[in-house]
């Protein structure tokens, strides 16, 4: 026999879960909430969105072309980056800052750390962070239905009350993509169902939140101010989408509990002390620095030698 | 509930394609190939000349030492020379080279006494006479495992009838056909060790397999038969010892330092074959399947046959085969050549006409953390194999890289199409070497 054969090490046979395909069931699971956020703020939410993934996507390719890398857009992780960016900006922002957020994700905080599954901060939030603090003004307005108004979570931290159902369907003021809580659900639950993200870190933060809220906020086990701060701002966005990117989520299973349980503990502390209402994306982004330290601390013990099996 | 380990992955089982024909037994013409070295241990020595002529079952090589075990001829015929042969590793080992007369003559079998009246040494050396080797691919001699420096300290014999490798059912077959070999291999097992149980351990996708065991097995006091969850790596030796009796060891323990002594299926018949038959081990099943083979199906082959042979007693290929496995698509062995023996630890011959790795590029890791959640022996293989790459040694042992069993998952699972399990493995290799030193 002449031909020539394929060898290699085993395993000789892959499942069929890709990088790509993970992305894409992330933008799948995002359409939902994109789509609410289009049909609640209107088109200009649309080229936001647009512009954000635009920019995301043309940055990655210009720097790896410039930097004579191999070109990694097919993985569909910066349009991912994009998304989420936009879906976390307010629809009045003007589209050339989108465009800058998105870059300074892929560029500074995704492609210079070494690209994908390199960076130590989530991108998306890395950029809403810079938009946050050079633009601080245009970050924070809220105009619903031509009015300028504060958001829900805005209101119940002043003590004043909100229409509940309004905030579960998304019928209110907010960032594009974070008003929905039940098209965020329906995405986070067609994600489980595809095994590309599990409970562990978000049901581990929603929970701790939530109890420590209950506990702390002085407003006690109060069933409407805890669902308003579950529902209100970014925290389902960030529980599902953004807490759970894996590049920058400890790889140990208990690592993932007590990531959960930092964010719960971040996001109340900044919730409730700060002088903003919201905490969600710099929680996440401050605990995405303590990855390192937890999956330190949370290394499993392996089979035979006390590990559990 | 079915006992089971954490981790493990359900790839697809390919089973269908060979597991409901009835095993064949193959004769092969002409040349027959003899590696001296089919076992872990000391290769045999060759007792016989070129020119010589041997009988099918007459002994060839000697085992040299304890841990060694002797070959015996699988067909009657001349022995034609003694010279290096590639074997299915590629490398060259010193071979006897057999010409078959197709006579199948058969010699003298091992005198054996009946079984009441044998002592547990007379018992463990026919066994070692008879040539048996861990027959499930690590080809460790059945002799040297069942010596534990303290056989009252044997408290589980378990029969490994997982068969949790993909594609393979040479194990079903064996048991669907002749149960009662197991059964009664099992028996002279347990009888060697006074407070052994004796375990019977098959996956839940074998229903039909576990009802004949349980019906045989019905007025045995000291064997149960337990179901095991159907999942990958389940037949793993620590896996199987954790899933059925809750002990777990590591690396650098042995089954019996937890007090168990495991053997596949093929081994369990192989001992029965050689106590109460006197046979030595001259034959196995072979799975040939895979969707590149005109004919899937359990082949009972003498060892010897060269692979090339064995397929085209399978009817050949029906299209490019693009890789060629020797065992399972999970831990076998890809063949670049064909024209190798198949030996005592030859379990499959799988013909896919896709390579799955050649078709998947290896991207940055997106720490997705799945590799971790398969680890039966929970490791961080994703961390491990950074490690490895950047020949970090230190690290590596560190974060428990001689745990790693090479079993697969981690590779399997990666959705960045990592070389995981390859890196880790070689590494493991220059561990080990290291410290022989």
């Amino acid at each position: 026999m002449n031909e020539k054969k394929h060898v290699s090490s085993n395993p000789h046979i892959r499942s069929k879960m890709s990088t790509s395909k993970i992305m894409f069931f992330v933008i799948i699971a995002l359409l939902p909430a994109t789509g609410f956020g289009i049909w609640n703020f209107g088109y200009r939410a649309a080229i936001l969105i647009a512009v954000s993934v635009g920019s995301a996507v043309l940055t990655e390719f210009i720097y790896e072309k410039c930097m004579k890398l191999p070109v990694t857009i097919d993985d569909l992780s910066a349009v991912v980056t994009g998304l989420l960016l936009a879906l976390n900006l307010p629809s009045t922002l003007p589209w050339w800052m989108a465009a800058l957020g998105a870059v300074f994700a892929i560029l500074i905080v995704k492609m210079l750390f070494g690209g994908l599954g390199q960076n130590f901060m989530n991108p998306a939030l890395g950029g809403r962070c810079f938009l946050m603090i050079c633009f601080t003004a245009r970050m924070t307005d809220f105009t619903y239905d031509g009015v300028s108004t504060a958001t829900p979570l805005a209101i119940i931290k002043d003590g004043g009350q909100v229409a509940l159902l309004d905030m579960i369907i998304g019928r209110i003021p907010g960032t594009i993509g974070e008003t929905s809580t039940i098209a965020i659900l329906i995405g986070a639950v067609f994600l489980i169902c595809m095994g590309v993200i599990d409970l562990r870190i978000p049901g581990t933060y929603l929970i701790s939140f939530t109890v420590l809220m209950g506990l702390f906020s002085g407003n006690g086990w109060n069933i409407e101010y805890l669902t308003g701060q579950l529902c209100g701002g970014g925290l389902m966005l960030g529980a599902f989408f953004m807490a759970t990117d894996y590049t920058t989520t400890p790889i140990t299973e208990k690592g993932k509990y007590v990531y959960g349980l930092a964010l719960g503990i971040m996001t109340f502390i900044l919730r409730h002390f700060s002088s903003s209402a919201e905490g969600v994306s710099y929680a996440i982004i401050i605990c995405n620095l303590l990855v390192p330290l937890i999956e330190m601390v949370t290394m499993p013990k392996c089979f035979g030698k006390g590990g559990e099996a | 509930m079915a006992f089971t380990f954490k981790g493990g992955i359900h790839p697809f089982d390919g089973k269908a394609l060979s597991k409901d024909k009835p095993m064949q037994e193959v004769f092969p013409e002409g040349e027959m190939v003899y590696p001296l070295s089919q076992h872990i241990g000391k290769p045999a020595v060759p007792i016989v000349k070129p020119g010589e002529r041997v009988l099918m079952g007459q002994k060839i090589a000697e085992a040299d030492g304890f841990v060694s075990a002797p070959i015996y001829a699988s067909v009657s015929g001349t022995i034609k020379k003694i010279e290096k042969r590639r074997v299915l590793t590629g490398d060259m080992v010193e071979s006897i080279i057999l010409d078959n007369d197709g006579l199948y003559e058969e010699a003298e079998r091992i005198r054996v006494k009946p079984i009441a009246e044998m002592t547990r040494g007379e018992v463990i050396n026919i066994i070692r006479e008879a040539g048996v080797v861990g027959m499930g691919g690590a080809g460790f001699p059945t002799h040297v495992k069942l010596s534990p420096p303290n056989p009252d300290k044997i408290y589980y014999v378990i029969a490994n009838c997982a068969e949790c490798e993909p594609y393979l059912t040479s194990d079903y077959r064996r048991m669907i056909e002749e149960p009662e070999k197991l059964v009664n291999g099992l028996k002279i097992m347990l009888a060697l060790y006074d407070h052994a149980e004796g375990i019977l351990a098959v996956e839940d996708n074998k229903p039909d397999c576990i009802r004949k065991l349980k019906d045989l097995t019905l007025d045995e006091p000291r064997i149960t038969v337990k179901e095991l969850k159907t999942k990958y790596p389940q037949g793993a030796e620590r896996q199987l010892i954790y899933a059925t009796t809750r002990r777990a060891i590591n690396s650098s323990m042995l089954p019996a330092d937890a007090g168990c002594i495991v053997d596949n299926v093929d081994t369990i018949c192989a001992i029965y074959s050689a106590v109460i038959e006197g046979r030595p081990l001259i034959r196995r099943i072979i799975t040939v399947t895979g969707d590149a083979v005109r004919f899937p199906r359990n082949y009972v082959v003498p060892c010897g046959m060269s692979y090339a042979d064995l397929l085209e007693e399978a009817g050949g290929l029906t299209k490019e085969a693009a890789k060629i496995i020797s065992g399972g698509p999970m831990m076998g062995f890809s063949l670049f050549d064909l024209n190798v023996p198949t030996t005592k630890i030859s379990s499959a011959l799988l013909c896919l006409s896709k390579d799955e790795v050649a078709e998947s590029k290896p991207t940055n890791c997106i720490n997705c953390g799945r590799c971790v959640d398969v680890c039966p022996g929970r490791v961080l293989p994703s961390k491990l194999c950074d490690m490895a790459e950047h020949g970090d040694m230190e690290g590596f042992l560190k974060y428990n890289g001689l745990e790693c069993c090479e079993c697969g998952c981690c590779s399997f699972v990666c959705p960045a199409k990592r070389q995981l399990t390859q890196s880790i493995k070689s590494m493991r290799k220059m561990a080990l070497a290291a410290r022989k030193k």
